[in-house]
């Protein structure tokens, strides 16, 4: 009996997957309702267009850099420290657990070429979340003393409210010209 | 005067191994419960990419599965190596992704569905042109929610 036992225990130890599904998760945005013509006009200041072109050259407000500098270049983008006015606008808003915080109005629009490779979209996309990440670090570091991932709920949700992860991926377009 | 005497040496008693089939049936139950066995066999090649930041998917019952990458190996022959869709067990086109979609949808209770999940397993080899193409099929279907399956590394060695 303990044989059988045995015998089974060894084949469903063998066949156990132990993988967990672990991706970057994403909202897509709605289709756009044809009827309705009128595009939410965004404030040019508050837009970063990040675009990868068909050799997986980035660029960043058409302005060539690399991807190592990619995550700097977006916290400067969504904090805007200097209060730049070509940078993104602030806009006090009262949060619970934190009080008065400057939320930041930008957003990051990434755009690709059709044929620009899914790994270097993808390393883009991940050192996206990973600016956003630090400055939720940051944030719960000076009101709560905590990393964001060790907060409560309610605290978490008042960061993520103060330092709201705004990556818009765009309408595609078509820059091949058609090949 | 209390004196502390050293305690005479005593055999320790062997084991007993009486109780070893009940551990073995209870692990065994444990196994047999917690098992998924793999439901779809993979026609593509999917080589995930990596990345730092991924987050877990939490329940695996809200989540539908879109394989994307080049056909394996024993496949190529017939369907050649293009890069290729593969939803539940065969190849699909594009245009599928709707009725995929709302199949899945419909299995999951009235309550779960705005929690659907899509994980999008794709090769890291493949080019944008096709994801995109999924990507704007799902805004079509209304599943927004997607995850870009990757794999974890603790430090992305771009650099």
């Amino acid at each position: 009996m303990a044989d059988i036992a045995f015998l089974l225990l060894i084949f469903y130890l063998v066949s156990t997957t132990m993988n967990v599904d672990s991706g970057l998760q994403r909202m897509l945005p709605p289709m756009a309702d044809p009827n309705n013509t009128q595009t939410n006009q965004v404030n040019k200041r508050n837009t970063m267009l990040v675009f990868v072109d068909a050799n997986d050259n980035l660029m960043v407000q058409m302005e060539r850099i690399t991807l190592a500098q990619l995550k700097d270049k977006t916290k400067e983008f969504i904090l805007n420290p200097n209060n730049d006015p070509e940078m993104p606008e602030k806009e006090v808003i009262n949060i619970d657990l934190i009080g008065d915080y400057e939320v930041g109005k930008g957003i990051v629009s990434l755009q690709n070429d059709r044929a620009t490779s899914y790994d270097m979209y993808i390393k883009v996309q991940n050192e996206l979340v990973r600016a956003f990440n630090e400055i939720r670090d940051d944030v719960s570091i000076s009101y709560f003393g905590k990393n964001f991932a060790d907060l409560s709920e309610e605290e978490r949700e008042a960061v993520q409210e103060a330092v709201p992860m705004r990556i818009s991926e765009a309408e595609p377009r078509d820059m091949t010209g058609g090949k | 005067m209390a004196v502390i005497r050293k305690k005479e040496k005593k055999e320790t008693p062997a084991l007993s191994t009486s109780s070893l089939p009940d551990i073995i049936f209870m692990l065994l139950f444990y196994f047999m419960t917690t098992t998924v066995m793999r439901e779809v066999e993979l026609k593509v090649q999917v080589k995930l990419p990596e990345a730092t930041e991924v987050q877990k998917l939490e329940k695996k019952s809200l989540v539908s599965y879109i394989y994307i990458g080049s056909p394996t190996r024993a496949l190529a022959a017939q369907w050649g190596d293009a890069p290729r869709l593969q939803l539940n067990d065969a190849f699909r086109t594009q245009s599928e992704i709707l009725d995929f979609i709302a199949a899945e949808r419909e299995k999951l209770s009235e309550a779960d569905r705005p929690f659907m999940t899509v994980n999008l397993k794709g090769d890291k080899d493949v080019r944008m042109g096709i994801i995109t193409d999924v990507k704007q099929e799902l805004r079509r279907a209304n599943a927004l929610k997607i995850s870009y399956a990757a794999i974890k590394v603790m430090r992305s060695d771009n650099y």
